[in-house]
């Protein structure tokens, strides 16, 4: 009995390492310096987004990113679901210019974006972007937070994390030195610079506060269901243990006469 | 054992032209369980039960995804995004990969410490290996279908294994791919199989508990039941046990699906497959990893290929590896040791599978795999030299002498049986 006790808690706790040196197999690679950490709104079983934020981080990434970033998976009808009205998502949608089409002669045509639209791409496809970046394709940002090793805490360093190179490291010309980045050499100029856009709430747009509240944004379009699944989680988890220990106090009662 | 009665004529009726509710109530209700069984031996249920939740979530999402390399990354995405509650169903499915393979490992080593593979269990332990490695194949294909960077080489890898075979290899890889790469073709059988195999899971399931109801349970002791008096029915006794169990499991899975839903995942798999750029790491699940290690300890092809292969198919001879006459490791000094080896082994393989293939893992890993083996090679003159410590006299004797909360008269163990 207590030898299959001793089983259990080992093959967990062994499990469990087995499962956290599986989700951390990159980090050898390229030696990149490990993230800076934040306390993110978001974290956390009770975690929320800060929705102030997030609607900030679209700002940073309208003006900074969507020049060269798309962001496939988000349609204009999402800004909802951060707290923007109708008009206010309408009025975003529509600075956007959509293909559409074909139209009664069979011609493509364009127009302003409704809710229903989804961000259009900033290259007509991957060999302009290319292109327009010297050679090194922009990724799209919708999923970047869970498709990077690091999540939120790599995504906020690499904003902040621009360096001169150190002695000895050697950049192409359209290259620059990030230590976050694997490889150190990234193609992205450094994207964020104090004051560049215009906070409507008055918050100071310094570099540090882009990035938090970019990557707050981009933590919303990785995964926009957060919330509903935390606030959800909890009550599983509540419920799950209530059952348990009535679970137990039955099966004291059931096996009571046993022994 | 008490036969089925009822008073209900709509029963009866039924009972006459089909016995399936005396089936039930022999197999779920009065089937005579021993009475020691501890909480190791919850983890078949919850397998069960886990088959099942791998299975209702993903008929859901089969109706919602798109087997095509064009859509199904943004098929997934949509299930995420758009499908009411699809987040839930796709993380429960892929969440509950991970905990089918984590209790199914639980349920194997425990098979493996209390002696449940030896006479007369031997074939309820090979539809058990045939039923780990469809459960593979299963996870393998469906890892495949979300299309990321780590589904299409992941396949790509694992696939290309079959060109060691000698002479035929190259034609075998192209006829699982459907063509000359990981593609379109191999996207949609994937697909195909990754529903079917689950069907086929659930027969061989049942042939399992046929042969599991037929010579009835191993038990901590590992000795036989001798009569109703070592023995208590399966309802109410194991079924509230089993619901305890599930219960407990149930936050574990909780914890995982609603708050850390990726962290048994890959980052690189929310990137879409890419054939022209290779991640700098390709590592599958991490319930292959030691399978993987294995694989990758072998300098050559071919041989690392038997070798991994071997690490499963050596479990189909170990009822004769294991010459023991002793089932339970509780009784067997020597073997006991080596078994938490085994397992600190297999750990120790796991780690290596997450690691590269570079420096000293290679080493580590060689050296496991080497362990590993030599568990199964030393197992037969184990059985010869050791000196198991003695049995005790029945399942109810031993009860009884544990306490276990206080002593019960002999019948009272009867009487309980009576009830049941």
């Amino acid at each position: 009995m207590r030898g299959i006790g001793k089983l259990v808690v080992a093959l967990s706790i062994g499990l469990g390492l087995a499962g956290a040196a599986a989700a951390t197999p990159a980090q050898a690679a390229g030696e990149a310096r490990s993230p800076l950490s934040r306390d993110w709104p978001h974290a956390g079983p009770f975690g929320t987004f800060d929705r102030a934020s997030v609607q900030r981080g679209m700002m940073v990434y309208r003006e900074v990113c969507a020049a060269c970033h798309g962001l496939e998976y988000i349609a204009f009808r999402n800004l909802l679901e951060i707290g923007l009205s109708e008009d206010e998502a309408k009025v975003i949608a529509a600075e956007y210019e959509i293909t559409d089409g074909p139209d009664e002669l069979g011609d493509m045509f364009e127009r302003p974006g409704k809710l229903s639209d989804y961000y259009p791409s900033p290259f007509p496809n991957d060999n302009a972007a290319r292109a327009a970046n010297g050679g090194a394709l922009p990724p799209d940002l919708s999923l970047v937070v869970k498709a990077r090793l690091g999540g939120e805490n790599y995504i906020y360093s690499l904003l902040v994390g621009y360096e001169d190179p150190p002695a000895g490291v050697e950049l192409g010309d359209t290259q620059h030195y990030n230590p976050y980045f694997a490889g150190g050499a990234i193609s992205m100029a450094p994207p964020l610079f104090a004051d560049m856009v215009e906070y409507p709430d008055g918050t100071s747009a310094t570099v540090e506060q882009m990035a938090y509240d970019v990557t707050n944004f981009l933590t919303w379009t990785a995964e926009p269901k957060l919330e509903a699944r935390k606030q959800l989680g909890v009550k599983v988890i509540i419920f799950l243990v209530l059952f348990s220990i009535l679970m137990y106090a039955v099966k004291r009662k059931v096996w009571a006469g046993l022994h | 054992m008490s036969e089925f009665q009822t008073n209900s004529r709509v029963i009866k009726w039924i009972e006459y032209r089909l016995p399936i509710f005396s089936y039930v109530n022999e197999h779920l209700v009065v089937y005579p369980a021993p009475k020691n069984l501890n909480y190791a031996y919850n983890f078949g249920s919850l397998a069960g039960v886990m088959l099942v939740v791998q299975i209702v979530t993903g008929i859901v999402l089969a109706m919602h995804y798109t087997p095509h390399v064009d859509y199904a990354f943004d098929s997934v995405e949509h299930i995420m995004r758009d499908v009411n509650y699809g987040w839930l169903m796709r993380y429960m499915h892929a969440n509950g990969a991970s905990m089918f393979f984590i209790v199914v490992y639980i349920h194997i080593f425990r098979g493996l410490y209390y002696g449940s593979y030896k006479s007369p269990r031997e074939v309820l332990w090979f539809l058990g290996i045939i039923i780990l490695l469809l459960m593979m194949a299963t996870a393998f294909m469906g890892y495949v279908l979300p299309w990321g960077q780590m589904s299409f080489w992941g396949a790509t890898v694992i696939t290309n294994l079959f060109s060691a075979i000698p002479l035929i290899g190259d034609s075998v890889v192209t006829w699982l791919w459907g063509g000359f790469s990981v593609d379109n073709p191999t996207l949609n059988r994937f697909f195909s199989l990754h529903y079917l195999l689950p069907f086929v899971l659930i027969g061989v399931v049942f042939l399992h508990l046929w042969a599991l109801h037929h010579r009835k349970s191993n038990n901590p002791l590992g000795i036989d039941i001798k009569g109703p008096q070592d023995t208590i029915p399966f309802h109410p006794y194991y079924t509230v046990k089993d619901a305890l169990g599930l219960a407990v499991f149930g936050v574990f899975f909780a914890l995982f699906l609603f708050f850390m839903p990726n962290a048994l995942g890959e980052p690189d798999n929310y990137i879409k497959a890419d054939p022209l750029v290779t991640p700098a790491h390709i590592v599958p699940e991490w319930y292959f990893l030691p399978f993987y290690a294995i694989l990758r300890s072998i300098p050559d092809k071919l041989g690392g290929v038997i070798a991994m292969f071997a690490a499963i198919f050596v479990l189909f001879v170990l009822p004769w590896l294991d010459t023991s006459r002793v089932r339970s490791a509780t009784f067997r000094p020597i073997y006991k040791q080596m078994f938490w080896l085994f397992v600190i082994v297999c750990l120790v393989l796991g780690w290596c599978g997450a690691k590269p293939a570079e420096g000293i893992y290679i080493i580590v890993s060689r050296v496991a795999t080497f362990l590993y083996f030599a568990f199964f090679g030393l197992l037969p003159f184990i059985g010869w030299f050791e000196r198991p410590r003695p049995l005790p006299e029945s399942i109810n004797a031993a009860v009884l002498k544990s306490g276990g909360g206080g002593a019960m008269p002999e019948g009272a163990a009867a009487k309980a049986e009576e009830r049941g």
